[in-house]
Formats: structure tokens, C-alpha cells, sequence
């Protein structure tokens, strides 16, 4: 994988600035997101109480997530569901593959798992003849396209209607140039029946896991996961090994915060339980590790696994809205995607723990009480220190650091030229002035402030005075 | 009390007019206030950018230069956040660590510690207040829109009594203008948009002035508005709260 070649964050941002009706908008819907979020938490008074209460629960889940999984996989089993585990992308796609192979499949139908867009399984799939078809709207777009999702919980956000109406258009006949979302909707939803009934096949991801019963609750607000897994013979469900929570009464809590940080909704539209499969079905659930026990190994990046996939901190990061899902070149974008993919491969991804102001909202709305902006920070020193940053700026930094620890090297320097602009902050490794592109420099005033305070405070008027 | 006073490396070198208000106010409400003249910058640059391990010189420099005082007072949030979390000394790990603790950041400090309420003033003008993250965030000058607890503000309650003063609200009350240290440069078009985009959000309310904690983040909206030829000016909120003639 590390020999993927990659835009880098700055770059691919870079290029999506060029359109500011596009980034305006993009930012706009997103923070209309936020918004709402804002006021659904906002209403209810324990709100806090209830992100702190959710946190300790995952913080045991991944103290005791051997236990939690071994009881896990007993009681699915009891209940008649078939367990697999898949150390890493390859083994999880390979197994979706024999399951297909076995009950001979060529056609499978998805509902929006953002495990099987980590693993690349729609790739895979395709490259044995397989077809999947992404089921959810935006999902749905988004493949039609031949695109990734730019974010986990609305993939098709970079898209407008004008370019849903494009894509819909050339894939399945609209009329050109009718912008109408509920003809748009329709449309697609008419498209999306058919397969639904032909389908052997259902894939779904998993947003809880519960060890106490063996089942499994899939969010969505549209119902095609139930859809799919009702009218399929058999039913997959691929779960990365954190979704697990310990016991059913856990899930409420979950639930209340879930599709509030989500969207702003109390609560999903479906959140349907599957714990054993009809006569004469199948379920099958895929267990997945795929660098999870690696970052859990990691002390300072273990939080990240309590993620809920919840998308509030790309909705609030200022950065993700200006930037666009694609520019993180990761499955999940934004704040808690450039904690995650550094974990995966920190070559390819070392840009992306610096695509961030730490401005610290993420932190403050993640439902889970991930601490993103530190993680952030401590992946820099990280990435730093396994030698993923530029020759050129380490060579700088060391400069820096060597005049910032010497007073009187920092004076003169200071006065030459005001050595503080032209090397904090950040412009060195920069050949031409990336300052000075799009804003102006400050002035340069009379005298610095020590210089001032060497003549004018009381200490200096005390001495003349002596 | 003897304050340390704590002038950020940038500030010192091009808006020693900060220094001077912050020194001036704090002498007003009764500091004895000392600028040891051997300090450099908090390090914060280089941490941020992923070379925490380089900052040991500039610990040590902080620390040589800062023992002795019972609190260190800053006019920059952004540099107090830094230092309080992450000013170490091997050597002397203890010093660092009562350091950690004495060191505050100019509207706090008043607030907090000195218990002042409000300041007088005179500064008549439509006032737009940017809200830097890391002293709103980090070091919890004011209330967070993203949680779900009562409003408060240290630095807006400092400004109630100037005379003349309409502060305005926003309608993003505390989005980051995208400053970010070395970010405003490693991500150029997303801290500009961003800048552009805190800056319109003020046009909208027709201010002034942009205030704020930090000169950093007011550095950067300065260098753009000035490229846009906006009217508005941007002035630390020393300088406001210094407003009232010795
Ligand atoms: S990190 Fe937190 S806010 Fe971000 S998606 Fe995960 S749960 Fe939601």
C-alpha cells in the first residue's frame, strides 16, 4: 500500500479552493448540519452526562475486548449466526468471496458499511465477477460515479443536485436536467427496487454489537439495510472488532447520541435488530481486526476505537468543510480519519495528522469523548519521529530551535531582518512566501517591545533616575 | 505581586504596541509587572509542526527566565495553552511543573486571579470579538457552542463597562479563522478560505474592529483584510481594555 501514490491534503484542498460557490456550499450544508446537531443535544439537559457515560462504556469494551469477543461469538453462535474472523482487509474480502462462492452468487446488494470501503471489497468483489450494488442514495451516487464516499454518514455531500441529475441522467435515463430531489429520489429508488427482489445476497455493516446477546443493531434512515437482509437468503454483516458494547441496556445511550451527533435527528429512522436467522437463511458476521489491535497497542491513539461513526467531527471541523471528504484519500475523512489512517500506513498518510488547526471542536462534539485535536498533535510527533516529514523542514525546525534557545542570538536576528516572521510562523521549508499569496505581511513596526520596555519602564526610568 | 510578563516572540517583533498595553494594564490594576528581557518564544511552533523534542532549549530558557515570579501573565492564549501543557524540564521537572500552573493568560489572569469584573474604558466603535481556539478550547476563556452548558466569557465580561463599546454577536460564534501556526502556510487555500470566511461573518454584522486573545489569529485576519483594502482593523483586546487614559 505504501507505494500508492497519493495527492497530498494541501494539494487535493488546493485544488477543490478553486471552486468557491463549491466550497461555500459544502461548507454551508455541513455547518447547517452542526447546527442541528447543536440544537438536538442542546435539549437534552444530560447531555453531558450521557457523551461521559457512552465514553466509560467503550473505554471497558476495550479494556476487556478479548472477553467481550469471545462472549460475543458464543452467544451468536447460539443463536444460530456463523462467526467469522478476518485479521486484515484481505482475509475479510476473501471470506465475503467464499460466502458468495458457496451458495454460487454473482450479484450482492449493500447497504452502507464503511468497513468494506476500508477493506476495498467492492474492488475485489468486481475483479471476480461479481456485481455489488451500493443500495443507500448517496452510497449509490457515489458508485455510479465511480467515486469513493467523501463521508461516512453523507457520501454523496460533495455532490450537488445539479451533479446527482448529471450522474442519474447518463446511468439510468432521467430526464436531462431535472434537478427535482424527489424526482431524483424517485427515480433512484424505483432503479434500487428491482435489485432489492433479486438479490440472494445482503451485505450490512454494524453499529452495535451486543455481547450479552449475541445480536447485532444496524442505524439507517432509509431501510434498505432491512430491505436487503429481509428479502436476501443470506445476510453479512462485517464489523470492525470495536463496535462491540457489553450489554442491551447500553444501547440506549448509544442510540440517543448516535443520530443526534449524526444529523441532528432523536434517532434513526430504523434501528433494526438481527439476532437469528429465519428458517432455512443464513447470517453471517464478519469479524474484523485489520490494525485494530495495533492501534489499540498504541496508548496515546487507543481512544480512536471508540469511534461510533458518528461524522459530528467532520460536520464541525472547519478544515474538512473547506477541504472536501476526498482530500483526506482515506476511507474516513476528517478529524477521526486522519487519526485512523496514519495506524493503516503512516507513509501514505503522514499529511494528514497536519490537515487540522486543533481547534479542538471535534473533541467537543464527538459523542464518545475521543480526544481528536491531542491525538492529532501526538501523530505529528510520531510521524516526526519515524521520519515521515520533509528533509528540508527538519533542517529548518533544528535552526529554529537552535536560535529560539539562545537569547542573544534571538535579539540580533530579531533585529536583522525580523527573523520571527520570515521563520514563525511555518514559513520556513517554503521556497516562495505562502504567507504573502492571499494576505498581506504585517508592518514592521519602530522598535520591538523589549526595545521599548529597555527605555520606557519603570525598571529603565528607575535607572535613569539613579 | 510580581508578574512575569510574558510578550510572545512575534508580538515582541511587530506589535510591541500589545506589550506596552498589556504592561500598562496590569500596572494600572496594581501588578508590579517584569519583562525578563532573556525570553525568546514558548516553543510552540515547532511542537505543533511535530518537533516537540526540539523545544528542550526553549523550556529551559522559559524557565531560566520566568523562576521567581508569582504568576506569569501572557497576552496570547494560544502561547499560555502551549506552556501549560507542554513545559517540561528534566533537570528540573518541579520548577516546570509549579510553572505550569502560575502561568495565565491575560483576560483570565484579570478575571481569576485579580478579581476585576469589569474595566473602564472608552473605545466607541462596533466590535466583532474572534474567539481563539486554543484560549476558548484549550484554556477555557469561554463558554464552547458544542457543549451543552450555561454561557460565560471571560474577556466579553471584561469589556461590559468601556463606554462606547457595541459588541456584536456573530453568527459562528467560535469557528476558527484558521490560523492554525505553521497550518496557515503547510495549508495555505484552506487557511486563507478560512480567514476569508471569519472575516465575512464580521462584515455581516458591520464592525469596526475585530478583537481577540490572541494576536496570532488577528495577525493573519489582519493580513487579509488589508489585502482585501476592508476598512475594518483588527486591535488586540489589551489595547481596548487600556483604552482609559493614565
Ligand atoms: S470520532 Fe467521535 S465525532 Fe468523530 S465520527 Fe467518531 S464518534 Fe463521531
Amino acid at each position: 500500500m505504501s507505494s500508492e501514490k497519493v495527492i497530498p491534503h494541501s494539494e487535493a484542498a488546493t485544488r477543490f479552493n478553486k471552486d468557491v460557490e463549491r466550497v461555500n456550499w459544502h461548507d454551508e450544508t455541513l455547518w447547517f448540519v452542526r447546527e442541528k446537531r447543536d440544537k438536538s443535544a442542546h435539549q437534552i439537559p444530560d447531555w453531558e452526562l450521557l457523551r461521559e457515560t457512552a465514553s466509560q462504556i467503550k473505554n471497558n469494551v476495550l479494556s476487556n475486548i478479548h472477553d467481550y469477543l469471545i462472549e460475543f461469538e458464543a452467544n451468536a453462535q447460539k443463536n444460530g449466526i456463523i462467526v467469522h474472523w478476518a485479521a486484515d482487509a484481505k482475509e475479510h474480502n476473501e471470506i465475503v468471496h467464499s460466502i458468495m462462492a458457496k451458495h454460487d452468487v454473482k450479484q450482492m446488494v449493500k447497504s452502507k458499511s464503511m468497513l468494506t470501503e476500508e477493506c476495498h471489497l467492492n474492488d475485489y468483489l468486481a475483479e471476480k465477477g461479481i456485481e455489488v450494488i451500493d443500495s443507500d442514495l448517496g452510497e449509490y451516487i457515489v458508485q455510479l460515479r465511480k467515486e469513493p464516499p467523501s463521508h461516512i454518514v453523507l457520501p454523496a455531500i460533495h455532490l450537488k443536485k445539479e451533479d446527482v441529475s448529471e450522474t442519474f441522467h447518463e446511468h439510468l435515463g432521467t430526464q436531462k436536467g431535472n434537478i427535482d430531489p424527489q424526482y431524483l429520489t424517485e427515480s433512484a429508488r424505483l432503479s434500487l427496487r428491482n435489485t432489492f427482489l433479486t438479490r440472494k445476497v445482503a451485505l450490512t455493516g454494524v453499529n452495535f454489537a451486543i455481547a450479552e446477546t449475541g445480536e447485532i443493531v444496524v442505524c439507517t434512515n432509509e431501510g434498505n439495510a432491512d430491505m436487503g437482509a429481509h428479502l436476501a437468503d443470506v445476510h453479512i454483516a462485517c464489523m470492525g472488532f470495536e463496535k462491540l458494547i457489553p450489554q442491551r441496556k447500553h444501547l440506549g445511550i448509544f442510540l440517543r447520541l448516535l443520530a443526534r451527533s449524526a444529523t441532528g435527528q432523536p434517532i434513526t429512522t430504523f434501528s433494526s435488530h438481527f439476532k437469528k436467522p429465519r428458517d432455512g437463511k443464513e447470517i453471517h458476521i464478519v469479524i474484523v481486526d485489520n490494525g485494530r489491535s495495533t492501534q489499540l497497542g498504541r496508548e496515546d491513539f487507543r481512544n480512536s476505537l471508540k469511534c461510533i461513526r458518528c461524522g459530528a467531527c467532520m460536520n464541525t471541523c472547519p478544515v474538512y468543510r473547506r477541504s472536501g471528504g476526498h482530500s483526506y484519500h482515506n476511507a474516513v475523512a476528517g478529524p477521526i480519519g486522519s487519526i485512523l489512517a496514519p495506524n493503516l500506513d503512516m507513509s501514505k498518510n503522514a499529511d494528514l495528522p497536519f490537515a487540522s488547526t486543533l481547534c479542538g471542536s471535534c473533541t467537543n462534539v464527538c459523542p464518545v469523548k475521543i480526544d481528536i485535536h491531542d491525538q492529532l498533535y501526538k501523530w505529528r510527533q510520531v510521524l516526526v519521529k519515524e521520519g515521515h516529514t520533509p528533509k528540508a523542514k527538519t533542517v529548518a525546525m533544528k535552526t529554529m530551535a537552535t536560535v529560539l534557545a539562545n537569547p542573544t542570538i534571538f535579539n540580533i536576528a530579531g533585529k536583522s531582518g525580523r527573523f520571527v516572521m520570515k521563520n514563525i510562523p511555518g514559513l520556513v521549508n517554503n521556497k516562495m512566501n505562502k504567507w504573502y499569496d492571499q494576505r498581506e505581511m504585517p508592518e514592521v513596526p519602530e522598535e520591538s517591545f523589549r526595545e521599548w520596555y529597555k527605555k520606557n519602564s519603570r525598571e529603565a526610568k528607575a535607572k535613569d533616575n539613579e | 505581586m510580581k508578574i512575569g510578563l510574558f510578550i510572545p516572540c512575534y508580538v515582541d517583533q511587530f506589535y510591541p504596541k500589545v506589550g506596552i498595553a498589556t504592561y500598562e494594564l496590569l500596572q494600572k490594576l496594581g501588578c508590579e509587572v517584569h519583562f525578563p528581557m532573556g525570553q525568546t518564544c514558548c516553543g510552540q511552533p515547532m511542537a505543533n509542526s511535530g518537533y516537540q523534542y526540539l523545544t528542550k532549549g526553549c523550556d529551559a530558557n522559559f524557565i531560566a527566565n520566568f523562576a521567581g515570579f508569582d504568576y506569569i501573565v501572557c497576552p496570547s492564549g494560544s502561547c499560555v495553552l502551549h506552556v501549560k501543557e507542554h513545559l517540561h524540564d528534566e533537570k528540573q521537572e518541579e520548577v516546570a511543573a509549579e510553572m505550569r500552573k502560575k502561568v495565565f493568560e491575560l483576560t483570565e489572569f484579570i478575571t481569576d486571579i485579580l478579581k476585576v469584573d469589569t474595566i473602564e474604558g472608552n473605545f466607541p466603535y462596533r466590535v466583532g470579538m474572534h474567539v481563539s481556539c486554543h484560549g476558548q478550547r484549550g484554556l477555557k476563556l469561554s463558554q464552547m457552542t458544542e457543549l451543552n452548558a450555561p454561557f460565560f466569557s471571560k474577556p466579553e465580561q471584561l469589556l461590559h463597562n468601556i463606554k462606547g463599546l457595541d459588541l456584536v454577536s456573530l453568527s459562528r460564534k467560535d469557528e476558527c479563522c484558521g490560523f492554525g501556526g505553521t497550518f496557515c502556510v503547510t495549508e495555505e487555500a484552506v487557511s486563507v478560505k478560512m480567514g476569508q470566511d471569519r472575516i465575512k461573518d464580521h462584515e455581516n454584522h458591520h464592525v469596526d474592529y475585530i478583537t481577540g486573545g490572541d494576536m496570532s489569529c488577528l495577525m493573519h485576519l489582519e493580513g487579509i483584510l488589508k489585502r482585501q483594502k476592508s476598512p475594518i482593523k483588527t486591535i488586540h483586546i489589551a489595547e481596548i481594555l487600556n483604552s482609559l487614559e493614565n
